[in-house]
């Protein structure tokens, strides 16, 4: 059982080509481009939820701001059905991989941080010291600062990452401890298996939150640097 | 007597409509899948167009005859959707078929 715990996680390829690029992009075929005013049910639903979360999420920022609005709603829509569709059984979910999230996560914190030097040089070097410290706390808060800036991608991407996997290796263990016990005590079993239950019940709920709180990070860096 | 290609490619017999083409008899490049005789399913295999641009357009058919028929409806339904789940799924079986073949129910693994 130990091998293939953690066999679900390794790359997919199938005789030797890698197929995960395929499994990256097969979530956009679920998301057919509306043609007309009034489209079809599939359509006129994403529509509604997107502008539920872009009105959401994008009011909060200036006009400068605002202009992020396409990549933070792709964001949140590529990582919420990346998440979901990894719940389907044996499915290869990309955001388990570090890898992925910190490509994800690091250009969107650089940008942010990037153009908030080039646009407010002083609002920005102010951020790395709060208001109102005594004199000599100074040169240390600077410091600790500017560490838990530059631990911001990580954050983002170690958070999305180990939620996922974490939430995956546990539905596994709990299902094999199912299996395992329905042979010697089907009470017992019943009770793991109702655990089961409300663990997927979280999985759904984890799926969308974190996809919803890595947007809000990053959205929130951009609101910081514009 | 002129053979079928010489009779149909006169600009006259091109401008009829379809199911008068088929019933007078098309050339082999042209027929669909079901028109074609067992016998000449091999070379009809092979005429088809390999190159990229070729596959690209099957998949493009493809994806479209789906769309349309289940999809793009005035009152499409979740069956729309979950039969492209449901073969997610069995592609991702078969892809890690290899790995699941150890967990079967067995007495000595």
């Amino acid at each position: 059982m130990n091998e293939n715990l953690f066999a679900s996680f390794a790359t997919p390829t199938m005789m030797g080509l890698p197929i995960v690029i395929l499994i990256i992009m097969f979530p956009s075929i679920l998301f057919p481009s509306p043609n007309r005013l009034i489209n079809n049910r599939l359509i006129s639903i994403q529509q509604w939820l997107v502008q539920l979360t872009s009105k959401q999420m994008m009011t909060i920022h200036n006009s400068k701001g605002q202009t992020w609005t396409l990549m933070l709603m792709s964001l949140i829509l590529f990582i919420g059905s990346t998440n979901l569709l990894g719940l389907l059984p044996h499915s290869f979910t990309p955001t388990t991989q570090l890898s992925m999230n910190l490509g994800m996560a690091i250009p969107l914190w650089a940008g942010t941080v990037f153009m908030g030097f080039r646009h407010k040089t002083k609002a920005a070097l102010a951020h790395f010291l709060p208001q109102g410290t005594p004199i000599f706390l100074i040169p240390m808060l600077v410091i600790i600062e500017t560490i838990s800036l530059f631990i911001q991608p990580v954050a983002l991407a170690v958070r999305l990452t180990a939620n996922i996997t974490a939430g995956h290796l546990l539905m596994h263990l709990i299902g094999g401890a199912t299996l395992a016990l329905m042979s010697i005590s089907p009470s017992t079993a019943l009770i793991t298996f109702i655990i089961l239950i409300l663990l997927t019940i979280l999985e759904f709920a984890v799926a969308m939150i974190q996809a919803y709180v890595f947007t809000l990070l990053v959205s929130l860096y951009l609101h910081d640097n514009t | 007597m002129a053979s079928v290609e010489m009779w149909y490619s006169s600009p006259w017999t091109k401008s009829l409509p379809m199911r008068v083409k088929t019933k007078l008899g098309l050339p082999l490049k042209e027929k669909k899948l079901m028109e074609v005789k067992l016998g000449e399913l091999p070379s009809w295999i092979l005429m088809r167009d390999f190159t990229p641009k070729g596959i690209a357009g099957a998949f493009q058919r493809g994806y479209y005859r789906y769309y349309n028929k289940y999809i793009n409806v005035k009152k499409g339904s979740v069956a729309g959707i979950s039969m492209v789940l449901a073969a997610y799924v069995l592609f991702n079986y078969c892809r890690s078929y290899k790995e699941l073949k150890h967990e079967r129910r067995r007495k000595y693994h």
